[in-house]
């Protein structure tokens, strides 16, 4: 047998070893971040000449400059609003649509879900030109109805994937508790279904905030008019063919990651806890 | 009766449907016919070469399966090292540990930065001349090991290949992690109380129990990496010569270099067959495999 | 838990809607009215001086212009091809594209012909402009894309491809600041004194191919002339010709010297002009935009523009010059007239300067030479020696200007030599000839 402190000591071992693996990983992935920040706080000249993470001057005013040049007040709340109904547009659409996948049946279900599916897996190059087309014929470009559709389009496919693999594994007593106490279909999916999916919305969510935010050439493509411009398009006006300044747009990206990673903190509650009910899992 | 249930089943996709069919189906069989044309993208004519343009990209176009050898390249080391990577810090995080919501907060950062900032910053870190890996390999007295990452072609494509990686473990670390944290407890008391050791629960719970969640990642890492060039375009530009090339660069320079619209298509076509395939393959073995 | 999600979910919704309505509300209010014209450019440093100018046009004539930006300028191109497609192109705009797709914009009737304009009073406003620069705007009498003769689009500046040399490094390799080599042994010499001194020899951005196509093609010119270049594009000449092999064996040279910078092929052109302008590397290929991105990264760079190093003195050195930004007008603009009168405003000599001095570009109108920069002149000196694929009438197959780039890249690493390279640039190219008389 083994003594006692063989095991403790082999167990501190074992975890000096997993926290250094964490930390290594972890610096990896915060050191961009870092750089990110101080060199949002350089100066054009200095950016690549200064190499340390630390600059030798702090130069603040480039949040100010960048935020005023950037638009971040108009095109910041643009984009705030265009992933809010973005990702709102999805959920709906996705669970109504993953829920029916799942629970009811009616001709043509397979063969629909198998198109949606298919989609994921077909990228259409130089879908912006015929996308244009079709708003334009729509007089829908250049405004945010066009842009919005669009979005929600893009991200229903996976979207439908995640949600309908979840709802084929709840347990169908509650629904059918709620149907016997008369509840519609509607009134199931959303009483009952829909608080259950918890975890997996909130992945969901994530998922497309994330695309939402960080997209810009369509957006490009579909608005004229500066006022309707995402963030992102905003910031790639710092981008220009020849100079690119990059401290103001790396003070952009750092404001710009900001909101992102408030939405994952808030939502890693829910996809976390939730999923101890084997939402995501075989 | 029946028909009025049948309307109402319908009414539940209606939307998604109707925004489905608008939005990409229209501009999916816009782009699937015009893989049967010879066009700029310009001109207001258009010829009509039936399927000529498939023919020339199964036959003749080397460049366009050279792409895709790198690219399943790139997403084999993906499933294999992102998706260890991510499943051994989740192993990691899973355990009783302080800290833990720091790093699930910490190994999502990457996914979360624009590509901007992470082409940048990595072609900072790889740099042949200056950047920061081979100063430190210098540093610390193995200056031979000091390549140019990014230019040399034996290993721009697995340098390629790790930043993808890097970029894309927080996905898979979330999904195994929520999965580990599925796995009762119980299972793992009873098994110490038997006599086995940690080797041994791992193989005999861990392991079967996340199967499934390991199809599930790599389905979604497959269809991920292959389609993948934004951070490609911003360290090697598709180079050197041809060694960091991948299909959607491929169709991006049918489409702006060279002016082929339709050809670009018609490899747009082929790609998306392909991924088809192999998703469903794998789709087909996870099912089975589901069966155990 | 159900009702706290349906009270959340109420109050999600309520502030959705709202925010329909505030968007909706927003993109139907007319952007501009009638009179306005438009104009979509994706020149990120220059949105404050164009704004400016329009600010003056409209004080001096009552006439409102606006230009509006869109960048970077791969997304802007996307953008003018989408428009072009539904017909929606704005009053002026540019292409950023090549000859043949610039042809095929005038086979579909977007662009409106000002040779008419160009050409009244004695051609007075042909005439402000340098040729080179109007050059690449017009479509010869001779051209092989099917376009009626005549001048399409006016030049705003004119940009020239050449090399630039660090001053101070030059010296202390023993050399003279103010002449560099001139002849390909001189430049190549200095190879191995620059790879003693931990140094990079020449940068430029090579990860994007079409820097390797222009030095591919001064060095062309250079060694057998432009009449045998043309009638290679023009499929008379194969590439397996012995002066084609020597033009790759140029390359083959230059990184046996060590006078080509480490990474070079997958480096991308900002790289190369923060190595350059960190005094890290000597040489650099590159464009006279150069100058603006040098003066923002270090102000107190002392370099000098040079023409690529000749490696004989039997035809001339050229360099790629021309049109840098053209603007082209809508055919099927309303306002028409407004937007010529406004572009023929803009290229004037006052604007002209203006645009140089804010921007350190180089004008395009020929009388504001003098006004400019000691650095930018030498840049404008050598416009003399320069061509344009865009004038030459003719253009060559993409797969093969690919395959001709990649295959220097590859001479470069030293994965493949110039003979065979010359051989799978002429099978590609037997192969488009082919395809082309099929169709």
């Amino acid at each position: 047998m083994k003594s006692d402190k063989y095991y403790r000591s082999k167990k501190v071992a074992v975890n000096v070893i997993v926290y250094a693996f964490l930390i290594a990983v972890a610096l990896t992935c915060i050191f961009p971040l870092l750089w990110m920040f101080s060199s949002s706080l350089k100066t054009q000249e200095t950016i690549f000449k200064d190499m340390s993470l630390i600059p030798k001057e702090f130069h603040f005013e480039n949040y100010i400059l960048a935020w005023k040049e950037g638009g971040f007040g108009r095109n910041f709340l643009n984009s705030i609003v265009y992933t809010s109904v973005v990702v709102f547009g999805i959920v709906v659409v996705s669970s109504l649509a993953a829920y029916a996948f799942s629970r009811f049946t009616f001709p043509g279900r397979n063969l629909i879900f198998y198109v949606f599916m298919a989609a994921m897996m077909i990228p259409i190059p130089g879908s912006f030109v015929p996308l244009y087309v079709l708003l334009n014929k729509l007089h829908l470009r250049n405004t945010a109805i066009g842009y919005i559709l669009c979005m929600i389009n893009v991200g229903l496919s996976t979207s439908i994937f995640l949600l309908k693999t979840f709802f084929d594994k709840m347990p169908k007593e509650l629904e059918d508790a709620a149907r016997i106490d008369g509840c519609s279909k509607l009134g199931i999916w959303r009483h009952v279904a829909l608080p259950l999916a918890k975890p997996v919305l909130a992945v969901v969510v994530v998922l497309n905030a994330l695309n939402v935010w960080n997209e810009y050439v369509l957006a490009l493509i579909i608005f004229d008019s500066k006022p309707l411009m995402p963030l992102q398009v905003a910031l790639m006006t710092f981008q220009g063919e020849f100079i690119t300044r990059y401290p103001l747009l790396m003070a952009g990206l750092t404001i710009t990651a900001l909101p992102i990673i408030l939405v994952y903190i808030f939502m890693q509650k829910y996809i976390v806890k939730g999923v101890t009910q084997g939402a995501l899992v075989g | 009766m029946r028909i009025k249930e049948t309307l109402e089943n319908y009414l539940f996709v209606l939307p998604a449907v109707t925004i489905f069919l608008v939005f990409y189906l229209i501009p999916f069989i816009w782009v699937f016919q015009l893989g049967m044309y010879e066009w700029d993208g310009i001109l207001p004519t258009k010829i009509f070469v039936g399927l000529s343009n498939f023919k020339e990209i199964l036959t003749q176009d080397n460049i366009w399966w050279l792409s895709m050898w790198n690219a399943g390249y790139i997403t084999l080391i993906a499933i294999i090292f992102q998706n260890a990577l991510a499943f051994m810090l989740a192993m990691a995080c899973d355990r009783e540990i302080r800290m833990k919501n720091f790093f699930r907060l910490v190994f999502f950062i990457p996914p979360v930065l624009s590509e901007v900032v992470v082409g940048l910053v990595w072609q900072w870190i790889l740099d042949g001349n200056y950047g920061l890996l081979n100063v430190w390999l210098v540093k610390i007295g193995l200056p031979q090991l000091a390549k140019n990452w990014l230019s040399d072609p034996q290993t721009a494509l697995t340098t390629v290949a790790v930043v993808h990686c890097w970029k894309g473990f927080g996905w898979g670390f979330l999904i195994f992690l929520a999965g580990l944290q599925t796995i009762p407890r119980e299972l793992y008391e009873a098994a110490r109380v038997d006599g086995a050791n940690a080797w041994d629960s791992f193989r005999n719970i861990t392991m079967p129990l996340m199967v499934p969640v390991a199809i599930l990642v790599a389905i979604l890492t497959v269809l991920g990496t292959m389609q993948a060039f934004v951070l490609i375009i911003a360290m090697t530009g598709g180079g050197p010569a041809y060694h960091t090339q991948v299909p959607v660069l491929r169709i991006l320079a049918s489409m702006r270099g060279s002016s082929r619209f339709g050809y670009a298509c018609a490899q747009g076509i082929i790609f998306g067959l392909i991924l088809i395939i192999i998703s469903f393959v794998q789709y087909r073995f996870s099912k089975r495999s589901r069966q155990y | 838990m159900a009702v706290k999600f349906s009270g959340c979910f109420r109050g999600i919704l309520a502030f959705v809607v709202l925010g329909c309505f505030f968007l909706c509300g927003c993109a139907s209010r007319p952007v501009e009215n009638k009179n306005t014209v438009v104009i979509w450019h994706w020149m990120t440093d220059r949105q404050a001086a164009f704004e400016e100018l329009s600010r003056r046009y409209e004080e001096l004539t009552g006439v409102k212009v606006v230009f509006e930006l869109y960048a970077p300028s791969e997304a802007y191109s996307q953008k003018i091809r989408a428009a072009a497609q539904s017909v929606s192109l704005p009053d002026i705009f540019g292409i950023l594209g090549e000859k043949r797709d610039f042809s095929s914009f005038v086979k579909a009737g977007h662009i409106l012909e000002i040779t008419p304009y160009m050409l009244a009073d004695n051609g007075k406003w042909k005439n402000m402009l340098f040729s080179k620069a109007l050059a690449v705007n017009e479509f010869s009498a001779d051209n092989s894309y099917g376009i009626l003769p005549g001048i399409y689009g006016v030049p705003i500046d004119i940009t020239t491809i050449q090399m630039v040399y660090n001053k101070k490094l030059l010296k202390q390799l023993g050399g003279n600041p103010n002449k560099p080599p001139a002849t390909l042994e001189d430049f190549l010499a200095l190879g191995p004194k620059i790879k003693a001194s931990g140094l990079q020899g020449m940068v430029s951005g090579w990860g994007e191919v079409w820097m390797v196509d222009c030095l591919a093609n001064n060095y062309a010119f250079n060694v057998m002339g432009k009449d045998k270049v043309l009638a290679t594009i023009k499929g008379q000449v194969p590439y397996t010709d012995p002066d084609w092999i020597k033009v790759l064996e140029i390359f083959k040279q230059m990184q046996d010297s060590g006078i080509l910078a480490n990474g070079l092929v997958t480096m991308v052109n900002k790289n190369a002009e923060q190595l350059f302008a960190n005094e890290k590397a000597v040489f650099a290929f590159n464009g006279s935009w150069c100058v603006n991105v040098y003066k923002g990264m270090n102000p107190g760079l002392e370099f000098g523009a040079m023409l690529p190093p000749a490696v004989n003195s039997k035809y001339p050195m050229v360099i790629w010059g021309g049109a840098g930004s053209s603007f082209l007008i809508n055919a099927r603009s309303p306002r028409k007239e407004e937007a010529v009168k406004f572009l023929r405003w803009l290229t004037e000599r006052e604007q002209q300067v203006y645009l140089a001095e804010t921007t350190l570009n180089l004008p395009a109108n020929k009388d504001s030479l003098k006004k400019i920069s000691e650095i930018l002149a030498q840049f404008a000196d050598d416009i003399e020696s320069s061509t344009h694929p865009n004038v030459w009438g003719v253009s060559e197959f993409p797969a093969v200007v690919e395959a001709l780039d990649k295959g220097i890249q590859s001479i470069v690493i030293g994965e493949k030599t110039p003979a065979q390279v010359a051989e799978e640039v002429q099978k590609i190219k037997q192969r488009e000839l082919s395809k082309q008389s099929n169709r």
